[in-house]
């Protein structure tokens, strides 16, 4: 760990300005943001972030989640995950975000760990985080050590010759399946940017992770209001029972009327190099019956263009597993 | 005053910790709580290679940080010599090379530099710039393991050893002529200790004398290796180790980390704390190694063992000679007429191996248990059917009768509690809430014996006692034991028993390993009562105004806290503390010894300790999901002095086994050799959501052979055979027999029970 200048922001356009100064808001920042701290601290005692100057954030007042008047929700940046999870507007309309949140991490991380936060959360590819082996994400133009090395946890979708690391967040592939957009103030004003913007395909530059440039500054994230009728959850499969990164997970949310599915947002996690929203299976599931038949379909077209690795082949296999019975969860008759 | 009425005996009653009061309320200090004025940091530089040569090495970054005392590596670091294996527990060491003996790196991780700062934030930074240049060979890190020793005898850590550990009959002869054969071969991945206490110490000379606050499971033997290596007398080093984070082994002899701390104090002449990185956990403080265990089962049809075959090799380091005994409990646990057992090493660029909870036999019992059960299988015969049918009535391998063993008891016991005659053998046949059932069973069993063991006794002239013995207590409730036993020898209660361990300058103990540490320490301290009892005896005897004045100290006699006459029986008894009092002695004290097991000649009896497990898992062939349901384990461990440490420790065994069944694994990059899966979250262990009810029952058949009280240990047995049971389980379950540990999902995903 280097040793590091830390100041506190008084306010967001203190914050804005200091960190604009950074020549990037991706890996190699020399300026960061901190609030809960519980990726980066992590990260900068690995030596695989060296910050000089970080900014805490945590008392800027973004700390709210509002119900807005169109029936969505505004959930301020520094919002804690568990307090985001047990909010009551978000356990009655927005259930898969809440089960997403549990699902990840431990009680203590949860209680530290910030909205904003966990969308930058980084991967927990482990050669990102041995600074001794290649990574084109830590240090581009390396290599990749994982695509011939231990891969069993890494991406199936969304990968390249360059990178292959996951998504590790379980809030963001709930995020993904709400159709959530992230709002940002800057240097040149405000912008919003719907999540399956925000996070980049590693491509040739699997660097950059996210649209955020120096001095962006994620103030909060919305919600549209839950379709009429519709029913959402999270399902997360793991080798052990908690305190795991999901091997295979999924986000649904889904209508059915008349035993026919007419609204449907898909969204897998542990297997993209970014929170996964499969278009594919949606359009697979709307109009038709909500069958078991119906989902094989939805998850066959889902994992059409996977490429797994020499270790990873059976997320395959599991993320389709995953994503049926996550449906078949989901559109079962209500329980008395 | 008449005497109250005997209490009750302390002995096999819950008894919780007596540390447990300091443990949750932070005041127990661990060996990195200690902290001096004046002290500084030390942090290791770790090779990044794991083959080949130190070529150069660039230290003048960290040197001139601000804060730096020194950079040490081979030129400055002094001298420090080589310690030699010597009598029982002295001088045992798993990486014997001493830290920059040489410029030969082999294994990832191995310390090259050791950087100390006035705080450990510098030392770390410090560490981080140190540049090394290397001359790189490819390492090998290979898991097929090949046995790659070829003399019949070979070296091991406890000295030399014939590769053909065991034989009797015509084992190869009569495995051809068997109606039934099962040929398989199992393998246990080399897997990390990680408790959660990190290594560390912190050293601080004083003239010729050093005092090194670290925690060990066997502080005497740490003695004894660091006074060879830095050219002490023996009473010039004092360990230090009140309480340790657990240590499953990796604690049990000292390591590099330990010597360096050491060398680095003395040659700045000020305290140096060195606590090691989870990382370097899993390079430099030994491991299980991986094993492959061919076991070969020759029966008649009715499932009469006819020909039992265990060839295991299991991986070592370049330079050491570790002995990972996976057939220890092979040649006796089964009646079996012809049986050989051998074993071979394969040496690879890691670092060495150590003990680890169970060592042997925990490896052994899920490559012999597992082939039973196939063995069952293939003979559609219930898997403890089998075992009753082969159940020895005697040692067979040392031809003589076992002390005390109720296997078939444990077997009984167990199956009534599980249920086990509700069994349907078919894979795929039980469900319960839509889910599919799977039964396992495996027995087990555990070498029993005792470490030699001195033991301190005092009675105090305020009426507590005093009982000091230089052993650890390394999570396990070894302060428990001693007061328990102190109190039943002096009839004063828990809370005024005072214990004293974990310090080389009180009587030598016993190391906290081979789950020994219980059964070595009641002879030790039943001797130590009756010298102190001779003692408190005179005292009453020679005191002018003592009630016993006139009587001599064989007429005497003590219990309940009290000394009596006696024919005048334990009513007229008086208090010790009144006799001390009136004496204006402030305590009279006795000191026991106690050999141990191994200096026996000709023992006349095999003594081990046995049980078994019954296991249930759930499969969820929808997502591909199991999970341990429901355990129950039986165990014979002689008398159980405390029932609730005892339980404690099979629990925890047993979840320590749904990891070794499930999860946990050390991954070696084989580009570099390096641990790459070196933290907590991507080396899994079972946390609380993975483990299920665990049902543990203990049948108490006290075994006098080994002690007084009939007391074996429990540490270890509760790890041994659990994996095979889960195995099996999972067999029954989704028709997948899985000879790899950890059983992953992607073996199950080829499961044909789909509903």
């Amino acid at each position: 760990m280097k040793a590091f200048q830390l100041t506190r922001a008084s306010d967001s356009a203190y914050a804005i300005a200091a960190a604009a100064k950074a020549t990037t808001a991706q890996q190699g920042a020399e300026i960061r943001f901190i609030a809960g701290g519980t990726t980066l601290l992590d990260l900068m005692k690995l030596n695989v972030e060296q910050p000089e100057t970080l900014i805490d954030i945590s008392r800027l007042p973004f700390d709210q989640i509002d119900e807005s008047a169109d029936g969505g929700l505004t959930i301020g940046s520094n919002v804690r995950n568990s307090d985001l999870a047990h909010h009551s507007a978000v356990k009655r309309d927005y259930a898969v975000l809440s089960e997403a949140l549990l699902s990840g991490a431990s009680a203590q991380l949860r209680n530290m760990a910030t909205t904003a936060g966990n969308l930058l959360q980084r991967t927990r590819c482990m050669y990102f985080r041995a600074t001794d082996m290649a990574c084109n994400k830590r240090d581009p133009g390396s290599g990749c050590a994982a695509i011939d090395g231990a891969n069993r946890s890494l991406a199936i979708l969304g990968t390249s010759r360059h990178c292959i690391a996951t998504n590790p967040s379980d809030m963001n592939v709930a995020l993904a399946a709400l159709e959530a957009t992230i709002h940002l103030r800057g240097t040149s004003g405000e912008r919003s940017v719907p999540i399956g913007d925000f996070h980049l395909l590693p491509g040739n530059t699997p660097e950059r992770e996210t649209v955020l440039k120096p001095g962006d500054l994620i103030t909060h994230v919305t919600l549209p209001p839950p379709p009429k009728g519709s029913r959402s959850l999270y399902l997360k499969l793991r080798d052990r029972a908690s305190y795991e990164f999901a091997l295979a997970s999924a986000a649904i949310v889904i209508t059915v009327a008349k035993g026919k599915v007419t609204h449907a947002r898909i969204a897998l996690g542990g297997v993209g190099t970014k929170p996964w929203r499969s278009t594919e299976a949606e359009a697979t599931l709307e109009g038709q019956l909500a069958t078991e038949e119906t989902f094989r379909k939805a998850a066959e077209g889902a994992l059409r263009d996977a490429k797994p690795q020499s270790q990873n082949g059976f997320k395959v296999e599991l993320a389709k597993r995953c994503l049926i019975h996550a449906l078949m969860l989901a559109t079962q008759p209500p329980k008395e | 005053m008449p005497a109250k009425k005997k209490s009750k005996s302390p002995l096999g009653i819950k008894t919780p910790r007596v540390d447990g009061p300091l443990k949750v309320s932070g005041l127990a200090q661990y060996a990195s709580d200690f902290h001096f004025p004046g002290t500084l940091y030390a942090v290791p530089v770790e090779a990044t290679i794991a083959n080949g040569r130190l070529a150069k090495l660039d230290t003048a970054a960290a040197e001139k940080m601000p804060g730096v005392r020194a950079v040490f590596h081979r030129q400055n670091i002094g001298k420090i010599f080589r310690a030699v294996k010597g009598e029982g527990m002295e001088g045992i060491i798993d990486e014997r090379r001493p830290p920059f003996d040489d410029d030969v790196i082999r294994y990832y991780g191995q310390y090259i530099a050791l950087a100390v700062a006035d705080t450990f934030e510098t030392a770390k930074a410090a560490a981080g710039v140190v540049r090394a240049t290397y001359r790189q060979k490819k390492p090998n890190v290979a898991t097929d393991l090949q046995a790659d020793d070829d003399p019949a005898k070979v070296n091991t850590s406890f000295g030399p050893m014939a590769r053909l550990e065991s034989e009797r009959g015509n084992a190869k002869s009569a495995f051809t002529k068997a109606a039934v054969k099962i040929d398989h071969t199992y393998v246990t991945p080399l897997v990390t200790h990680n408790p959660i206490e990190l290594q560390g110490a912190t050293a601080m000379w004083d003239g010729d004398r050093v005092t090194i606050y670290e925690e060990s499971q066997g502080i005497f033997n740490m003695r004894s290796v660091l006074a060879q290596m830095f050219g002490l007398p023996k009473e010039n080093v004092r360990i230090i180790t009140k309480f340790v984070g657990s240590g499953f082994g990796s604690k049990l002899w000292p390591w590099t980390h330990c010597i360096l701390a050491v060398a680095a104090a003395r040659e700045l002449g000020a305290p140096v704390k060195l606590v090691i990185s989870r990382k370097m956990m899993f390079q430099t403080v030994g491991h299980r190694p991986r094993t492959q265990q061919r076991v070969r089962l020759g029966a008649t049809k009715t499932g009469k063992l006819v020909s039992l075959q265990h060839d295991y090799v299991y991986s070592k380091s370049i330079l050491d000679d570790y002995q990972e005994d996976c057939g220890e409990a092979t040649a006796f646990h089964y009646s079996v007429p012809n049986l050989r057992v051998e074993f071979g090493r394969a040496k690879r660029h890691t670092g060495s191996p150590t003990p680890m909870r169970g060592p042997g036999a925990v490896p052994g019992f899920y490559a012999t248990e597992s082939a039973l059960n196939e063995l069952a299988a293939a003979l559609e015969l219930d898997p403890v059917k089998l075992r009753i049918l082969n159940e020895p009535k005697k040692d067979e391998s040392l031809d003589q009768p076992f002390s005390s063993r109720h296997l078939l008891k444990c077997f009984a016991v167990g199956a009534k509690r599980f249920g086990w005659a509700k069994r349907k053998p078919a894979v795929g046949a039980m469900k319960r809430d839509g889910l599919v059932l799977g039964w396992g069973m495996a027995g087990c069993a555990w070498t029993a014996g005792r470490f030699p063991a001195e033991v301190n006794l005092r009675l105090r002239d305020d009426g507590t006692v005093r009982v000091a013995c230089g052993t650890q207590d390394i999570g396990t409730g070894t302060y428990t034991i001693l007061a328990q036993l102190a109190a039943e020898k002096t009839g004063v209660p828990l809370d005024k028993v005072e214990v004293a361990l974990g310090d080389t300058s009180l009587p030598e103990g016993p190391v906290s390993g081979g789950s020994m540490v219980t059964g070595s320490l009641i002879p030790a301290v039943y001797s130590a009562a009756e010298k102190m009892c001779e003692a408190l005896f005179k005292i009453a005897v020679n005191t002018p105004g003592s009630p016993f004045e006139k009587q001599k100290p064989d007429q005497l006699s003590f219990s309940d806290g009290r000394v009596f006459a006696k024919k005048g029986g334990p009513a007229k008894g008086v208090p010790f503390r009144d006799l001390l009092s009136r004496a204006n002695v402030h305590y009279v004290a006795g000191s026991g010894k106690a050999g141990g097991t191994s200096s026996e000649e000709n023992p006349k009896v095999s003594m081990n300790s046995y049980g078994c497990h019954f296991v249930e898992v759930t499969w969820q062939p929808a997502i591909a999901q199991l999970r341990v349901s429901r355990v129950v384990t039986v165990i014979d461990a002689g008398r159980i002095i405390n029932p609730l440490a005892g339980r404690n420790q099979i629990e925890g065994a047993v979840v320590m086994g749904i990891g070794m069944a499930l999860l946990e694994e050390t991954e070696y990059d084989p580009r570099n050799g390096a641990p790459i899966n070196s933290n907590l979250a991507d080396y899994m262990v079972a946390v609380n959501a993975d483990v299920p009810p665990i049902d543990v029952t203990f049948l108490d058949y006290p075994d006098k052979a080994v002690n007084e009280l009939g007391a074996r240990g429990i540490g270890e047995i509760g790890l041994a055979g659990i994996a095979a049971a889960i195995t099996d389980a999972t067999y029954h379950a989704t028709g997948v027999r899985v000879r790899e540990l950890p059983i992953k999902i992607e073996d199950l995903l080829t499961s044909s029970i789909l509903r």
